[in-house]
């Protein structure tokens, strides 16, 4: 299957470890893996600001750029989210409407590929370590991603996944959210380290980077022996 | 800034540092969570249940000229007063009227939002009448002179340690940690306000077309007897309360006990058609129910969020939200609180006080996700947002966006961007969690994620070559 990367702006700038890691996932199950270069930004910050104007201008070039794209894997359900669920949103009445509609189509979550498009949850990796998994709110709800990545997580060698109290609750990012409201995004972020830190595990996993980076950011802080690493790199370990 | 916005961030900042608030807070809504899983699995199917409860409401708010106009020459049939109140002022303005007309001195008050919205209270206070709150919850918030702190727990911030202070300083009686004498305390009490009431006021949990009755549930059994002892009983409901048949209680009441109070069915559901008839030997003299617009239909023309008004008022949403939880109730500043509150209010006090109710989400879906009618509510959130930039953004934000737009829709700028980024984080340590860090909102409390020397664009290339 000949398939186009997504890759979001904070991963490539931040976190291109992930990106990498789910490129090699990829290529070791036998995919041909491209990627369009000139991929930036899926808009989301601007579209959960209320700039719908600016998000769509951002969006259109994205949709020009998959236009030939046979089948899209991401590596973030919140920009996942925005692909699928929201550019149908943005485009809702507009000229672009069908092709936002085909592009969504085409659009899939990394451990939703693997899992129910491929039927692959034994992607031979190893990472012996006790992990717990915080389920990103945009892929659970928005792209209901609950059984996937835990079928993905429950072939690992070596590895133990030990469930938080509160896996579903919202990590407090939330985009632009978590500055506008410091003070609630980071007790949010609290609620969530602390029960993970319950679970005495190695490492927090998930679809979401961008949650993973509010609570890596909370616990280096306040100093909470807290390691965070995406389920692709879990995955990619070997 | 609005004012209200400046309140509400002060607010939220003194509370999300409470700890102990956290806790009170989590404690109360832990077991909610238990119970409420219990009672959803009593139901067939939990998830084609809040289907069909949204396909009930979708056709009762379509085609609210219909039902409501069943439903009040029903009513009207049997003797009761309806007065359509456009405005709260309407309303308040109609029931300080009527209870001169019948001299009233006293009121009982189940417990209503819709007064709460309208400040009734307040009003009828103001031309000389006495109003006492029947609900435990809403009789302590009254005592303390503060507005409910969650629609269906009015009181769960605080502790019993706390009513017990409360009442002994208000009501004289000895200190007790037991919350049964603590009741008994409220319920002796009560009991006297009750028999020398002349009128009751309550709202109503739906409006029933078929049959013109209001249903009115409660767990005290104090809506009972709120509106059939006094001689005058008035409800106070909001249009979109209305249900199409009888039969869809069969479904709305236990849907309303699960989400709200994780109960199978509340104790007291009582139904009513109207004032006393010939012949009965109770219930009140005379019967006015208050049918009550003020915004809701403002509400309606937006068909995009016209959803908003299948709301039952069940507080479910509010109970896992993660913002209400850590800023409590009275952060809000409005009748309704949580995710429904800030939905809704933007609708009845207007998008450019409220706007940042909306902005303070996380939009995680967990509302939605909970609600038992259906209402796509963070996806609501998203679209207030939406509108209220196009009624007015502020300048320097537009212009951040403009330069998003730019930045991402030129890569070469982009990667520009990112290469200058990471030589400049390494100055950043000087200005690090100060006013002069251009990254201060995010690192007073949380560390900067690094940007890497290598991209994934750098990889990507190298792979290539």
């Amino acid at each position: 299957m000949k398939i186009s990367l997504f890759i979001p702006c904070f991963i490539d700038a931040c976190y291109p470890q992930v990106g990498i890691s789910m490129a090699q996932v990829l290529e070791r199950l036998g995919h041909q893996v491209e990627y369009p270069e000139d991929f930036t930004c899926c808009g989301q910050p601007a579209f959960n600001s209320g700039y719908w104007d600016e998000a769509r201008a951002v969006a259109e070039k994205v949709l020009a750029m998959y236009r030939s794209a046979e089948i899209i894997v991401g590596v973030s359900g919140s920009c996942g989210a925005m692909m699928t669920t929201f550019y149908k949103e943005l485009f809702h009445g507009t000229p672009l409407e069908a092709e936002a509609n085909a592009h969504a189509a085409k659009c899939w979550e990394f451990s939703d590929f693997l899992v129910t498009k491929l039927g692959v949850t034994d992607v031979g990796a190893k990472f012996p370590a006790k992990v717990t998994f915080h389920d990103g709110c945009h892929g659970l709800r928005e792209l209901g991603l609950k059984k996937q990545p835990r079928a993905l997580l429950a072939k690992v060698k070596g590895l133990e996944l030990i469930e938080m109290g509160a896996a579903e609750s919202c990590c407090g990012f939330g985009g632009t959210f978590a500055v506008k409201f410091p003070m609630i995004s980071t007790a949010m972020g609290e609620v969530k380290c602390d029960s993970a830190l319950k679970t005495n595990a190695d490492y927090i996993v998930s679809c979401d980077a961008s949650c993973l980076m509010h609570i890596q950011g909370l616990a280096d802080r306040q100093k909470k022996p807290l390691r965070t690493m995406h389920l692709a790199e879990v995955l990619a370990k070997q | 800034m609005s004012t209200v916005a400046q309140t509400f961030k002060e607010t939220a900042r003194r509370l999300t540092r409470d700890l102990r608030h956290r806790e009170l807070i989590q404690n109360a809504l832990g077991k909610y969570y238990v119970g409420r899983d219990e009672k959803k699995a009593r139901f067939q199917n939990w998830q084609e249940a809040r289907q069909a409860a949204a396909e009930i409401k979708w056709d009762a708010v379509n085609h609210l000229d219909k039902y409501l106009e069943e439903f009040v020459s029903k009513l009207e049939a049997r003797g009761t007063k309806v007065f359509w109140a456009s405005t709260g002022q309407q309303a308040c303005d109609y029931i300080v009227e009527v209870a001169k007309k019948r001299n009233v001195r006293s009121i009982v008050k189940s417990k209503a939002m819709t007064g709460e919205e309208i400040h009734l209270a307040q009003a009828l206070e103001k031309s000389g009448v006495e109003v006492v709150e029947t609900d435990l919850g809403e009789y302590i918030v009254q005592l303390r002179e503060e507005p409910p702190y969650h629609i269906v727990f009015p009181a769960m911030h605080l502790t019993r340690h706390e009513i017990s202070d409360l009442f002994t300083k208000k009501l004289g009686t000895a200190p007790t940690d037991n919350p049964e004498e603590l009741t008994m305390i409220a319920r002796r009490t009560l009991r006297k306000k009750y028999c020398a009431a002349d009128m009751g006021i309550s709202g109503a949990n739906f409006a029933v077309a078929e049959t013109g009755m209001i249903s009115l549930t409660t767990n005290e059994g104090n809506g009972r007897l709120s509106t059939s002892l006094p001689k005058v009983h008035v409800a106070v409901i909001g249009i979109e309360k209305v249900l199409p048949t009888l039969d869809d209680l069969a479904l709305f009441l236990p849907m309303l006990a699960t989400a709200g109070a994780a109960q199978a069915v509340s104790c007291y559901n009582t139904f009513i058609g109207g004032p006393r008839q010939d012949g009965e030997s109770d219930g009140p003299e005379e019967f006015h129910v208050v049918l009550l617009d003020n915004g809701r239909t403002r509400l309606l023309a937006d068909a995009e969020q016209r959803d908003t008004l299948h709301c039952i008022r069940c507080g479910a949403c509010l109970n896992v939200c993660p913002i209400y939880k850590n800023i409590g109730g009275h952060t809000y500043g409005t009748t309704y609180m949580g995710p429904i509150g800030s939905v809704l209010t933007p609708h009845l006090r207007g998008l450019k006080e409220w706007k940042h109710l909306s902005f303070a989400s996380s939009l995680c879906g967990a509302c939605t996700e909970a609600c038992p009618v259906k209402i796509d509510l963070h996806h609501h959130l998203l679209q207030n947002r939406r509108n209220a930039i196009r009624c007015a953004s502020p300048w320097w934000e537009k212009l951040i966006f403009k330069g998003f737009v730019t930045l991402m829709n030129h890569p070469a700028f982009y990667r520009l961007g990112v290469k200058l980024g990471w030589f400049g984080q390494k100055f950043h340590w000087l200005v690090k969690g100060t006013r002069l860090d251009p990254m201060y909102a995010w690192t007073q409390s949380r560390e900067a994620p690094p940007l890497a020397l290598h991209t994934f664009k750098d990889y990507w290339r190298r792979k290539k070559s």
